[in-house]
């Protein structure tokens, strides 16, 4: 097992490397001068120039990138160009909230999707995998910022239930465990929640439906083995993939929030990107891409360790 | 992906050969829910290119006095929007826009994708090391954080959405077809293709081509309904299209102020994203079980 950590601990490095030199080239993708939002209309030349010199910007790409990912290493991604903070400080801030998010709409996606996804399997061509294949299918079309609206069109603005905006009472962003605070989460974790309940869905349902179809479940039927034996079976044979479908697409919520968190004005990484983006604040987009992308990855190795911790085949591959 | 093995020819008993593909298009005929959603598709398509010949209000026409009217007022079917523009016309015209920024991308990806799968997965060694570590690398990001980084850092525009969401598909698709291309290269009538002095560029394009399009057809189908969320996601925070063009996204982003007012009309936009995303889903499944023969 600790060789196998250990190998996959160095297949991260490249990776790690590489994401970082995507978000690095970000800023030099950029039409302009990235400092375009610091600069005056009517900056003078040498006021640029000076600029320039200060941020690193007059060096060598590669040298740049070797100092970007020197700082980067020691925790330093450099200062918002529009509050002047330094950019991980904001970025952890805002990363907090949006993993209160995340896992909140996890546990509701992952149990409607792990209950849909076995019933579905179980009792196939039955008017339950009917309901729970229609449920899924729509979960996972449906444009989820949409549905966002729809929801916050019913709840809050047709029956005044819930509040449609923000993280919390008074708007100040501090988060807090109690009914003030999580009456504000209902509406964007449920929303959030919709594209992986629908892939769950689909995921277990196709696996129970081929475990269910392998010989060894006949035998163990033959062997006067219970139903809720056979299904003990099914489910430890299925956990392995489902893990590592749920661990990515928690992956995907943590990364992917900024639409839904520009509905709900939920103060997360994504409505910091949000911000850094129409305020073409690049050291903050560069640093908050950078550390989302991170945390797939590492989320990634997670999972693959847990999935052969669970299945020892893998361990063998 | 099972469905490669099944392309061999030992479909065809002699005297009443029927190909594999035309099996395949009457499995699908027979389904009536791939033939609903094409059809409701093709009716979505077909409005929006004709949409200048359908008797509509004009798109682009506001009215201050007309804004935010509720669905089902006289001349007004679908309402009116914020600056009193008729919502039938603009949701209709919405299709040309929202279609084309939706479709293209998964287009240009599968033309790319297939080409770089294709290429990695027949000559191997190091060319497949550098094409196949590269699109790792791209995997290491979820798709929407992909999208609004290229997007975020390229601005806003119709041509950067496109790009930003070819770069986001074209891994996705480059995978795919290299793991099929793998499992085509090592079959029998592909040895043979070789022995009798065909070419790696005829062998790719001959025989191999058409062994392993069908796959990554289907795979991509299947990426048209996250595209056009994505798409339409773009033109919603901001980064896509700009007014006053009509895209279901970007009336959205627009609307959204309006839920107070007439959240109903505000809404539509969504149904239309939500039917052709879903129509697309559907249709890619059809196609997947109507591919697999074994069933």
């Amino acid at each position: 097992m600790l060789v196998y950590i250990a190998r996959r601990l160095v297949y991260v490095i490249p990776i790690v490397v590489s994401v970082a030199l995507v978000c690095f080239m970000l800023v030099h993708i950029t039409p302009g001068d990235p400092l375009v939002a610091v600069l005056p209309a009517d900056a003078s030349q040498e006021l640029a120039a000076q600029l320039r010199a200060a941020y690193g910007f007059d060096r060598p790409l590669p040298v740049q990138f070797g100092l970007w990912l020197w700082k980067a290493l020691h925790g330093d991604l450099g200062n918002s160009i529009a509050t002047g903070r330094p950019v991980l400080s904001e970025v952890l801030r805002a990363v907090g909230n949006t993993v209160t998010l995340a896992i909140a709409a996890a546990i509701i996606g992952f149990s409607f999707g792990l209950l849909f996804g076995l019933l579905a399997g179980y009792f196939r061509d039955s008017w339950i995998d009917k309901v729970s294949t229609s449920i899924a299918i729509a979960g996972v079309s449906v444009p989820h910022y949409w549905l966002g609206m729809v929801l916050v069109i019913i709840f809050s603005v047709q029956l005044n239930w819930l509040p449609a905006v923000g993280a919390g009472p008074g708007g100040s962003g501090q988060w807090g465990w109690d009914w003030a605070h999580l009456k504000y989460l209902v509406l964007p974790a449920i929303t959030t929640s919709v594209i992986p309940m629908g892939i769950v869905t689909r995921t277990v349902r196709a696996l129970t439906g081929d475990i269910l179809s392998q010989d060894f479940v006949e035998a163990l039927r033959a062997k006067g083995l219970r139903e809720t034996q056979v299904f003990r079976h099914v489910l430890k044979n299925a956990a392995p993939t489902a893990l590592a479908v749920m661990g990515l697409q928690l992956g995907y919520m943590l990364g992917g929030s900024i639409l839904i968190e520009t509905v709900f004005s939920w103060p997360g990484s994504g409505l910091l990107l949000n911000s850094a983006i129409f305020q073409r604040d690049l050291p903050l987009l560069q640093g908050t891409i950078l550390v989302l992308a991170l945390f797939f990855v590492f989320l990634n190795l997670v999972v693959d360790i847990a999935q052969a911790a669970i299945d020892p085949r893998i361990k063998r591959a | 992906m099972t469905a490669i093995t099944e392309t061999a020819p030992q479909t065809a008993p002699a005297g009443n050969a029927r190909g594999y593909w035309s099996t395949v298009g009457r499995r699908l005929l027979r389904d009536k829910v791939s033939i609903a959603c094409a059809l409701i598709l093709l009716l979505i398509l077909l409005s929006a290119i004709f949409a200048p010949y359908l008797h509509l209000a004009d798109p682009y026409q506001g009215s201050m006095i007309r804004r935010l009217k509720p669905i089902g007022t006289p001349n007004y079917p679908l309402g009116s929007d914020e600056l009193g523009r008729d919502m039938l016309a603009r949701l209709i015209y919405g299709g040309r826009l929202s279609l084309l920024i939706g479709i293209l991308p998964v287009v240009l990806a599968f033309v790319f994708g297939t080409s770089l799968g294709l290429v990695a997965g027949y000559v191997g060694g190091k060319v497949n090391t550098a094409i196949m570590r590269t699109v790792d690398v791209f995997y290491a990001f979820p798709s929407v954080l992909l999208a609004i980084a290229i997007s975020g850092a390229l601005g806003a525009g119709i041509t950067n959405s496109i790009v930003s969401l070819t770069v986001v598909f074209l891994p996705q698709i480059t995978r795919v077809a290299e793991s099929v291309t793998t499992g085509v290269r090592n079959m029998d009538f592909v040895e043979a293709a070789r022995a009798s002095g065909a070419g790696p560029i005829t062998i790719m394009r001959v025989h191999m081509l058409g062994n392993v399009l069908g796959p990554i057809f289907v795979y991509a189908t299947g990426l048209i309904s996250v595209s056009m969320i994505l798409a339409a996601g773009l033109s919603f925070l901001g980064l896509g299209t700009k007014p006053p063009e009509p895209e279901w996204g970007l009336m959205l982003n627009t609307l959204r102020t309006a839920i107070y007012v007439n959240p109903w009309v505000a809404a539509l936009p969504g149904v239309m994203i939500f039917a052709v995303s879903i129509c697309f889903n559907l249709l890619s499944d059809g196609m997947r079980s109507a591919m697999d023969i074994r069933n």
